[in-house]
């Protein structure tokens, strides 16, 4: 009897044990796991983190409105520490391991070429936020940045028209990767294609981190004395501060020699007195400063994130164009698995294709039928005091991404997916 | 530009009239306009007026203070609310304005339309600026305008100036013996622009008149020295800056590993911890004594001192002095360390760069001969650098703390044995190479980032500094950082920022293949040797 008693007990005890695991396996269930993937540490910590933030707001917005397909998104942070080759392997992680439905990440572009073949081979689905060189196209990735027609070019168009200065030579200045390469390479078949000489066209390449830019700066000035000049920046991450540091202290005011960065937003500026900077320009598709009511919403939503989670300097935090894009990008996502009705990434992919959104910077975006990237505004603003911009010249609709630009040879065959 | 200085100068040159009580109320409110050409048209007339009342409004529309209240344009100057156009304080203040924003072109045409107002200023400095600008852009049509103030000037800096923007305008007369003048007085100038404006005057299309060719060659030749000479200048300066920026970031190094033989990877986070010891130092500067801001990076040398040297002591006592003579193991537990202390930083401070503002004392340059211009927060800094060398020289060698880390240095189990306590010397010794850095840490916020991350962009630098000029030597660290300070700017000039780095790498690799010692050897018997 004893004994019986004690069996009863033993097989309660496991049935129990048993409706406890299914119940957590259920549970599980009913989450959608999603995978961001920015670097939390290293080099490009000082961009990404901002990413990673602004994507557990998005999620924590989605679930607050009750989710996707009413399930709750659960978010896999993972920080692949500004080192190249462990992004591809923390991809391969997040979509074998944790099994995530779509990965929110990147900056770099040598970041992205490294995750490529982990998502072309796992068929696994990219959302990439950042502005890029364009050329390239996968079926894998969405790009919500802008390629370099819907941000380089209307900008050295504007430097040439008579509002923006009427210059006449070009000052191409960039950290030596694969993005500034190649955006000067289109550019400079572009200015080419406008006319200008090419003696007129100064080409400059410092290394990751360079800190020291009297000489460029010495240079700069030497070559704007040939006739009004323009500079073309396409320096990336810390640099920026001691070059505009550099400009500030040489004396070189906007109003002669005017700068245009590519990688230079509000995020950046945090680090910088913006004062002696005013009125160089930076070309975006989203300024923080934009007003309209989509964008009040979104910067308030995000101030009150920072504060809730004790984010760093919680009360200075700022909005930036990648950080719209993100936004953007896990909307349309969410959107998109809503109209397929599964999380299955080739449905998904499927459905992403000419999702509509209105975004924060005040148009409602459309993502292209083809060729995986946004068509979006094109906006130029002038740095003010404060860190932000005003917004000086902007385009009147969404401009559609050519990530093939025709300024480069050899790409005339090349064709959307 | 032209029609609105012409109009200037005829109106300057009308008998004096009463000032206007107000301006035209249009007129103001056209600055607002959304179109840059009516802007510039308003800008243009309401400087044309020549009425004092105009200066005010265009300076706070140059300064992004000139807002829009409903229908008012009105200035915001500070707590106070003034009516643009009357000058009157609005009374009740509105309740929104919408700052009324330029851009670059209408800015251009304000500062040049401003300095044609402030020539007149009773102030020789504000009338000094508005003569450099308006040297930049005379032409013909502002030579009457120039002439006038010429006529009036007395201050000699401000004469000589108005002499060489007079003689630009004056460049395109149909007069002949003007022209000469003018191109005589222009050999006075210093700037490419000039240059290129007189080249042309060499041809005979250009230029009919002999004699203003041979003048203009001349002048193209005295001014091509002066470019030569300000070229000159810059690449030594900015060499010698660079160097001793590398002297700071490498002289806490030239202790800690030259002096002690620490190999010690954390020496960047500690110039890292300098760098914001100084942005915690502003920060409460802004908020508790606004006044005195501008002279926060005095406070912050202290403060970054002990805060780096604390540290230091703190990782001397913790980890190094248990690995004292096994580099390996020092150097990766520094390392480590290293990742500790960026972590730290950003777990505190964030991973964004934090802002570090010049004070306005450091902001801006000299200007030299042929446009050379030398930053303040760089003279600074040299002077800086070699007040810490010198300070550093003198604690070494005329203390008795100096006496016994040369002491420990040379011969550590004789300094033992009469009687120096060789943990309490190691310990302060790593303290001053810890603090020295963080100084380098104050100087750098002043020219770099100011981020997490900063340090490791100079550990390798240092460790380059340190072993060229030799281990243990000061001198030798000074003479490596200046030498390739100057080395690395003079390449830089000749191939560019990425092979010029290549290149002083490569240097400094065939230099210790050939002399392993470095610059400097350190004469004597050592146990180690």
């Amino acid at each position: 009897m004893q004994k019986g008693r004690l069996g009863t007990v033993l097989a309660g005890a496991a049935l129990a044990l048993l409706a406890v695991g299914s119940a957590r396996t259920a549970q599980a269930e009913e989450t959608i796991k999603v995978g961001i993937l920015h670097s939390l540490s290293g080099t490009m910590a000082i961009s990404e983190t901002a990413l990673k933030d602004v994507a557990l707001m998005t999620i924590d917005e989605i679930n607050a409105s009750g989710g996707v397909l009413g399930k709750k998104l659960e978010p896999v942070v993972v920080d692949p520490a500004s080192n190249w080759p462990l992004f591809a392997e923390k991809a391969r992680q997040l979509v074998t391991q944790d099994k995530v439905a779509v990965v929110f990440g990147c900056w770099t572009s040598v970041s992205r070429k490294s995750v490529l073949p982990v998502f072309k081979e796992l068929n696994g689905l990219l959302f990439y936020p950042v502005q890029y060189e364009g050329e390239e196209l996968e079926k894998n990735v969405f790009y919500t940045g802008a390629a370099p027609n819907q941000q380089a070019i209307p900008a050295v168009e504007y430097l040439m028209s008579k509002e923006g200065g009427g210059a006449k030579r070009f000052f191409l200045l960039g950290t030596d990767y694969v993005y500034p390469r190649t955006t000067n390479k289109i550019l400079r078949a572009f200015l080419k294609s406008k006319g200008v000489a090419e003696k007129d066209i100064e080409e400059v390449y410092t290394p990751f981190g360079h800190s020291d830019y009297q000489t460029i700066v010495a240079n700069i000035k030497k070559f704007a004395a040939g006739g009004k000049t323009a500079v073309i920046s396409t320096i990336n991450g810390d640099s920026n501060v001691p070059f505009y540091k550099e400009l500030g202290n040489a004396g070189l005011k906007a109003t002669d020699v005017p700068v245009v960065a590519f990688s230079v937003g509000e995020e950046e500026l945090r680090g910088v007195d913006a004062k002696p900077l005013v009125g160089h320009l930076a070309s975006w598709n989203y300024f923080m400063s934009l007003k309209n009511p989509v964008n009040s919403a979104f910067t308030a939503k995000y101030k009150a994130y920072a504060k809730a989670k004790g984010l760093a300097n919680a009360e200075k935090v700022v909005t930036n164009d990648p950080m719209e894009a993100t936004y953007v990008g896990i909307h349309m996502w969410k959107q998109a698995v809503e109209k397929a009705g599964t999380t299955e990434v080739d449905k998904v992919i499927a459905a992403v294709a000419g999702q509509t959104f209105k975004a924060p910077s005040g148009f409602t975006l459309t993502m292209d039928k083809t060729n995986h990237h946004l068509h979006k505004p094109v906006l130029i603003g002038e740095i003010r005091p404060d860190g932000q911009f005003n917004v000086v010249w902007k385009t009147k609709a969404p401009v559609r991404a050519q990530p093939w630009s025709p300024f480069i040879p050899g790409n005339e065959s090349k064709q959307d997916l | 530009m032209r029609r609105l200085l012409l109009c200037l100068a005829l109106s300057l040159s009308l008998p004096a009239r009463p000032a206007l009580a107000a301006l035209d109320p249009t007129l103001v409110k056209q600055l607002a306009d959304e179109d840059s050409d009516q802007k510039i048209a308003a800008v243009q007339k309401l400087t044309a007026l020549a009425d004092p009342a105009a200066l005010p409004v265009l300076s706070a529309l140059a300064a992004d203070g000139l807002a829009l209240a409903g229908d008012r344009v009105v200035i915001i100057d500070g707590e106070r609310i003034l009516d643009a156009a009357t000058g009157a304080p609005v009374v009740p203040a509105p309740e929104s304005t919408e700052p009324i924003t330029v851009n670059n072109r209408v800015r251009r045409e304000l500062t040049s339309a401003l300095a044609a107002l402030r020539l007149f200023d009773v102030d020789p400095k504000v009338r000094l600026d508005a003569a450099q600008k308006l040297a930049s852009e005379a032409t013909l049509e502002t030579a009457p305008l120039l002439e006038r103030a010429l006529v009036r000037e007395t201050d000699p800096k401000v004469k000589k100036l108005l002499t060489l923007a007079y003689g630009q305008s004056t460049l395109g007369s149909p007069d002949a013996a003007v022209r000469l003048k003018a191109v005589k007085a222009l050999g006075a100038s210093g700037s490419a622009s000039v240059k290129n404006l007189l080249t042309p005057l060499l041809e005979e299309r250009a230029e009919p008149d002999a004699g203003v060719r041979r003048a203009a060659k001349s002048s193209i030749a005295s001014i091509d020295a002066r470019l030569i000479a300000g070229d000159v200048i810059a690449r030594v300066f900015s060499g010698l800056s660079l160097g001793t920026i590398f002297l700071l970031a490498a002289l806490g190094l030239a202790i800690t590993y030259g002096v002690m033989g620490v190999i010690n990877m954390a020496h960047g986070e500690l110039l890292m911890i300098g760098a914001y010891a100084t942005y915690a130092v502003q920060g409460v500067f802004q908020r508790r004594f606004p006044v005195a801001l501008d002279f926060y990076l005095v406070a912050a040398i202290p403060v970054a001192f002990v805060a780096a040297a604390l540290v230091g002591v703190l990782l001397e006592r913790t980890v190094i002095r248990f690995l004292y003579g096994r580099p390996l193991e020092t150097l990766l537990a520094t390392w480590g360390l290293s990742l500790f202390l960026i972590q730290a930083a950003r777990m505190v401070f964030g991973a964004q760069n934090v802002e570090v503002a010049n004070p306005s004392w450091m902001s801006g340059g000299i200007e030299l001969i042929g446009g050379a211009v030398l930053p303040w927060n760089r003279i600074v800094i040299i002077a800086f650098s070699l007040g810490v060398l010198t300070l550093l020289w003198l604690v070494l060698n005329r203390t008795r703390l100096g006496l016994f880390v040369r002491a420990v240095t040379q011969n550590r189990a004789m300094a033992g044995c009469v009687g120096v306590p060789t943990g309490r010397v190691d310990a302060l010794a790593f303290g001053l190479g810890a603090g020295i850095a963080g100084l380098g840490g104050v100087a750098l916020s002043q020219i770099s980032n100011v981020g997490p991350d900063m340090g490791q962009g100079y550990i390798v630098d240092s460790f380059m500094v340190v072993v060229l000029g030799g281990v243990g030597q000061l001198a030798g660290a000074a003479w490596a950082a200046l030498g390739l300070g100057v080395a690395a700017k003079f390449l830089e000039g000749w191939a560019g920022a990425v092979i010029a780095k290549i290149l002083v790498l490569v240097f400094i690799i065939i230099f210790i293949q050939k002399r392993p010692q470095g610059l400097f050897a350190l004469k004597g018997r050592t146990v180690e040797s």
